[in-house]
């Protein structure tokens, strides 16, 4: 198992080198000069060449890449900001623990919801319970998330006054931007969790089960959902590494200064370092979520558990 | 219809399944009977409503789209269907055990072998969670697996090894009735033999009844005391393993005994019945074999078959051969 992590860790290298080579070369190729990004349009040639020499804008591109990936691997500086000035690594530190738990808070409320009605809607399938949770869970996956994020914003800060519209510092700042966020996690793994369970249910062994003389209930906890959680899994595994990667609809529409807003805001203004910084955030992120997932599938199969050797 | 004790006694048993295509008569009018001790043949083609009967007796079909139209399942003096849930849990498992067709699917994947036979024991003893695994353990010492197993997964034993793991969970409590859905069919000819022994000798071992489901008459010649013939949700002919083997009277056992190939005799084709299962949302008017049968008469095609017995314990749903049957015997003495 140990070596199976250190394996997976050893391959993400690669992986992460790979997408420094795309976002270079994209931000590379793409026509404006960060330096009079920078400096403005008020600064002298002089300065602007100065800048240049300074930052090595002028270097080939291969020598520009390889430094880059050079001090990133061995110092942890991936530059600064063009903008700020401070720290890349700094910049995206400070926007992290506002993604991180606006991200957990969204999949937290889609397991406790949308695990339950799945299952709720497999066992009772084609009842009235399955037809309004299939429909609410179309609803919340159609719904786009700026469009529910103004209607609750409308309705329960401006209307009501029961939560503040913007911010992410107090619990009931997180609520609205994590109800807003969480209706298409909900409706994804309410959809699994049922078709999932669907089919498992369906299977031989919790035929065996009920010849057992097992209650339903049992046979259902202890049978199915077992077998049932893999595709659950998977999907929730998914969902939390794509809201790691800031979720950058609900951060704008609730002001909260997270990892996806700072991107927007770097990419607006050239920053190159810090949408080079970012991207590899958000790679760096999904893979370790991605592992992590790969590392539960063992304690909830031991089939793929005999696998990782 | 004698005085041999029966532990088993099933009478005008209809199941029917509503589904888009049509009621499907899975079981229709269904007589039965098995005695103490015995073991029970049921033999019939795919699709004749072998399994949906056996599921029947435990009450796990699958409702909707299944649904009991009618008749009784006397199990030990009481009968099954007036029982509620939770008396029927008490039964399943306990009571009434059931050994399924493919031991592939049949174990859960994701629990070690000695807890899935353990969960069987708590069930229906009185013992805590300890006492349960550590018989789990010689239960599985009985079938033949080395206890140091018992934490094993099921994807790690073999497919014989897995249905020995089934046959433990459904001996583990001593069930009176044990019923077998062709126990061998998924297993390779070596091993079937080999199961098919520790399955004589359990039953031997724990003097439980059994119901074997199967479509393998050479099973039935070796282990079976009745045997029962099933055509389209129907017994059509029940009597004692000799008595059927030597002097079977309904057409569709007399088809079934001529599609055995013979070693002596040098043909190319195999003998079959001819014609196909009828659609079971769509059976024939009468008795359901009268299309495939060579010795149909015009009344065949209007009056369904009673269910006589020409001997005692023979009973056949055929009257024109039953009358045949009784001439020639009469002719003979």
């Amino acid at each position: 198992m140990l070596k199976y992590i250190f394996r997976r860790v050893l391959s993400l290298i690669p992986v992460l080198i790979g997408v420094t080579f795309i976002v270079f070369s994209l931000l590379y190729l793409t026509p404006g000069d960060p330096a009079r990004m920078v400096l403005g349009d008020q600064a002298t040639e002089e300065a602007v060449q100065q800048f240049r020499v300074k930052e090595g804008l002028d270097d080939p591109f291969i020598v520009q890449f390889v430094r880059y990936v050079g001090k990133a691997a061995f110092k942890g500086d991936i530059g600064r900001s063009y903008v700020t000035k401070r720290p890349v690594s700094d910049e995206i530190l400070s926007a992290f623990p506002s993604t991180i738990k606006l991200a957990a808070f969204s999949v937290i409320i889609a397991i406790c919801l949308g695990i339950p009605f799945g299952i709720i809607s497999a066992i009772k399938q084609y009842s009235l319970f399955d037809s309004i949770t299939m429909f609410f869970a179309l609803v919340g996956l159609s719904m786009p998330v700026f469009w529910l994020g103004l209607l609750l914003i409308l309705l329960f800060s401006v209307r009501l006054g029961w939560f503040p519209s913007s911010g992410f510092d107090t619990f009931s700042a997180m609520v609205l931007p994590s109800v807003a966020l969480s209706a298409q996690v909900i409706a994804i793994v309410t959809r699994m969790t049922r078709s999932s369970m669907l089919e498992v249910i369906r299977s031989d062994y919790i035929r065996t089960a009920r010849a057992k003389g097992q209650t339903e209930g049992k046979v259902i906890w202890r049978h199915a959902l077992g077998n049932a959680l893999i595709p659950i899994v998977t999907i929730v595994g998914l969902q939390f590494g794509h809201l790691l990667g800031g979720a950058i609809l609900t951060e704008s529409i609730f002001s909260i200064p997270g990892v996806g807003r700072l991107m927007v805001e770097a990419i607006k203004m050239r920053d190159y370092p810090l949408v080079q910084g970012g991207v590899l955030y958000v790679a760096v992120a999904f893979s370790i979520v991605n592992l992590l997932v790969d590392l539960l599938y063992a304690f909830v199969d031991p089939r793929i558990k005999a696998q990782y050797r | 219809m004698n005085e041999r004790e029966l532990l088993l006694d099933i009478q005008d048993l209809t199941i029917h399944y509503e589904t888009e295509a049509g009621r499907v008569r899975a079981v229709e009018h269904l007589y039965l009977e098995l005695g103490y001790g015995e073991t029970l043949g049921f033999v019939g083609e795919t699709g004749a409503g072998k399994t949906t009967t056996a599921l029947g007796i435990m009450r796990l079909i699958p409702s909707p789209p299944g649904a009991y139209k009618g008749g009784k399942i006397i199990f030990r003096g009481e009968d099954l269907l007036a029982k509620s849930e939770a008396e029927m849990r008490s039964i399943r498992g306990g009571r009434i055990a059931m050994i399924f067709q493919d031991p592939m699917t049949s174990l859960n994947p994701v629990m070690t072998v000695d807890r899935q036979i353990a969960e069987m024991i708590s069930l229906h003893r009185d013992v805590n969670e300890t006492e349960a695994l550590e018989q789990a353990v010689r239960m599985l010492e009985v079938v033949g697996i080395r206890p140091e197993r018992a934490k094993d997964y099921p994807h790690q034993f073999s497919g014989g090894m897995k249905q020995r793991v089934v046959i433990a969970i459904a001996l583990a409590c001593d069930p009176a009735l044990l019923i077998a859905d062709e126990p061998t069919t998924a297993l390779d000819v070596t091993i079937q033999a080999q199961v098919l022994e520790l399955m004589k000798d359990l039953k031997r071992q724990y003097n439980t009844s059994m119901i074997m489901i199967t479509h393998d008459l050479g099973i039935v010649a070796e282990i079976c005391d009745r045997v029962a013939i099933m055509y389209a949700g129907r017994v059509v002919e029940y009597a004692d393993t000799k008595t059927l083997f030597e002097r079977h009277v309904h057409p569709y056992t007399e088809g079934l005994f001529n599609s055995i190939p013979d070693l002596e005799e040098d043909r190319d084709e195999l003998k079959t019945i001819m014609g196909l299962m009828p659609d079971p949302t769509n059976l024939p008017t009468g008795c359901s074999f009268h299309p495939r049968c060579p010795y149909a008469v015009e009344s065949c095609s209007r009056e369904t078959p009673a269910f006589v017995e020409i001997e005692p314990g023979h009973r056949v749903a055929c009257p024109v051969r039953a009358a045949a049957e009784k001439n020639g015997k009469e002719r003979a003495s």
